[in-house]
């Protein structure tokens, strides 16, 4: 694990030792992790490994089972606490009879010295739609009047929660600039994703969460070294234990003779390949996705994934 | 700039002076706001509003000039179908609107923010009360007019006033079954709770007529109550004491609302992702 650079300063946030179990589902195993002020950390993982688990816990939505929390060195759904921060959820629907401005001027008032209304429109570019009814919005515009809610209370934390989904590439770049000028005006921010790219393009700490454990915390060019691996599929009579013998190689899966190996470099991987099977067909080298990625950091054993 | 956020943050933060009016316009706002909601919804307004009417023109008008006891049948079943009116108001408002706006995840969003549950609660009970002063103002009326009602303008004063507040005991009721039910069962179980629990508590048929084992369970049921110290004004009740009945009714909200606080602590939004 990556060390972030040692920090003087108070963390903003703290998960200590957090286990959380839903029933007989752990989702979350034991998470230590302290959230500096002034920066955006990006929580990174599949979906189902536990990032939302974390935001609710941070903002007090839900207990740990074991383990604590504390936002400001306080509990999380302390009052004073909650008129600090600002959440963006990933949720179903929200009113729509309401319009957006309706919904801006609501959560205003929650705050004592919320931005203008104007202000919070402007920064999600929503102010031409500020008197649509809510259910007249696109999916991206309703994106961005949830991004509007977050920040309306102009908060010193903001969580955002997989804020992009869902949207097309402008309206994406579009939120990110919103979110660095965030960043650069001296708020905290804790962002969720399943994008490295956005990981990368947004934060300055990257912690890599999968299956409820913490895999990687550091810069994003580290965690994009060690996340990087190659998908390379054929069509080859060779034996799995041939297969994962070969040099790089961290996952091997088979599906009659199709085969599909997860390795570091590709290259050394392919000239064994060639060599020892001049029978292969239809080979395919890619980019392996996050997916891969983390299954194939958390699998030791190399051999046959079946979830695959 | 980070100076300048850390010396501003660190201004709010030891203050302790809040703007003046800023809970009272948190409240005000958050009342304005779920009124707006629901007043958008004619499929809402229009069924909630027309349906207690319609029971009303259906038995108290038609049987309006028949004796009832010491009143006609029009002046006993304002007291009861505006009973049952409001109570259906503040059911469905707090059971299908509250178990909706969990399901979405909405409630989620707003726990999330300095949003006190008073308020909400709040917010919603102005909505319910309202309706139920129009239900018993559209009820007074079709009494006047077409069922040849009479009441003293004190005595209907002192009967809609009852009616009103007698929404908050079904308001905290309602959130307690907007805690329990999903989104998609709230209308089902709503309705299921609503229906029975009324006509056993004597406000379609006169609970005189009713045969003497629902008369008992009649006892155990807040509209029940209700019902009879909404008669009470109309001399028309069955000479229970008033104060026990406003009793029933407080002892029962006070339940619900300790129930519906505790399913509110507990909730931790599993109903998506």
């Amino acid at each position: 694990m990556l060390e972030t650079k040692p920090n003087v300063a108070t963390p903003v946030a703290e998960l200590r030792g957090v286990v959380k179990r839903y029933g007989k589902v752990t989702a979350l195993a034991g998470i230590d992790l302290a959230l500096q002020p002034g920066q955006l950390t990006a929580i990174l993982g599949p979906n189902g490994a536990g990032k939302t688990t974390v935001v609710k816990l941070l903002l007090g939505l839900a207990r740990p089972s074991g383990g604590s929390v504390d936002l400001f060195g306080a509990a999380p759904n302390d009052p004073a606490t909650r008129r600090r921060r600002g959440a963006m959820l990933q949720i179903g629907k929200v009113p729509e009879v309401l319009t957006v401005r309706e919904h801006l001027d609501l959560f205003a008032s929650y705050y004592p010295r919320p931005l203008p209304i104007a202000e919070a429109l402007r920064r999600a570019g929503l102010e031409r739609f500020a008197d649509r009814r809510f259910g007249e919005l696109s999916g991206g515009e309703r994106q961005r009047t949830l991004f509007a809610l977050a920040l309306v209370g102009d908060p010193e934390l903001l969580f955002l929660d997989e804020p992009t989904v869902g949207m097309d590439v402008e309206a994406r770049r579009a939120l990110w600039q919103e979110i660095r000028r965030a960043v650069a005006e001296g708020r905290s921010v804790v962002l969720t994703t399943h994008y490295l790219e956005e990981a990368d393009a947004l934060a300055e700490r990257v912690v890599v969460l999968h299956q409820g454990r913490i895999l990687a915390d550091g810069p994003p060019a580290a965690i994009k070294r060690q996340a990087a691996l190659r998908r390379i599929r054929c069509r080859t009579l060779l034996g799995e234990a041939e297969l994962a013998a070969l040099p790089g190689v961290r996952a091997v899966t088979r599906d009659g003779d199709r085969v599909e190996l997860l390795v570091g470099d590709a290259e050394p991987a392919v000239r064994e390949l060639l060599a020892r099977d001049p029978t292969l067909i239809d080979l395919e080298v890619r980019s392996a996705g996050l997916e891969e990625a983390f299954l194939a950091l958390t699998a030791t054993p190399r051999g046959v994934d079946a979830a695959a | 700039m980070s100076t300048a956020i850390a010396t501003a943050t660190a201004d709010r933060s030891s203050s302790p002076a809040t703007p003046r009016g800023f809970r009272a316009r948190l409240y005000a706002r958050e009342a304005k706001y779920e009124l707006l909601k629901v007043l958008r919804v004619p499929a809402y307004v229009l069924p909630t509003l027309a349906f207690p009417c319609v029971f009303y023109i259906f038995f108290g008008v038609i049987f309006g000039r028949q004796a009832m006891g010491p009143i006609s049948m029009g002046a006993y079943m304002i007291a009861t179908f505006g009973a049952f009116g409001v109570i259906g108001a503040s059911l469905f408002g707090f059971g299908v609107g509250v178990a909706t706006e969990r399901g979405q995840g909405w409630m989620l969003v707003k726990r999330a923010t300095p949003m006190p549950l008073s308020a909400y609660f709040l917010a919603k009970t102005v909505v319910s009360v309202l309706f139920g002063a129009a239900i018993v103002l559209l009820l007074s009326v079709l009494g006047y007019t077409l069922g040849g009602v009479r009441i003293e303008p004190l005595t209907w004063l002192g009967l809609a006033a009852t009616l009103v507040v007698g929404a908050i005991p079904f308001c905290a009721f309602g959130l307690v079954l907007g805690y329990l039910a999903g989104p998609n069962s709230a209308p089902a179980i709503v309705n299921l709770v609503y229906l029975p629990m009324s006509f056993c508590s004597g406000l379609w048929m006169p609970v005189q007529i009713l045969p003497p084992f629902l008369k008992r369970l009649a006892l155990f049921l807040p509209p029940y109550h209700f019902g009879q110290l909404a008669l009470g004004w109309l001399g028309a009740d069955e000479g229970g004491s008033p104060p026990g009945h406003v009793a029933f009714l407080a002892v029962f909200t006070l339940i619900c609302l300790a129930a519906a606080r505790w399913a509110y602590l507990r909730d931790e939004g599993k109903t998506y992702g």
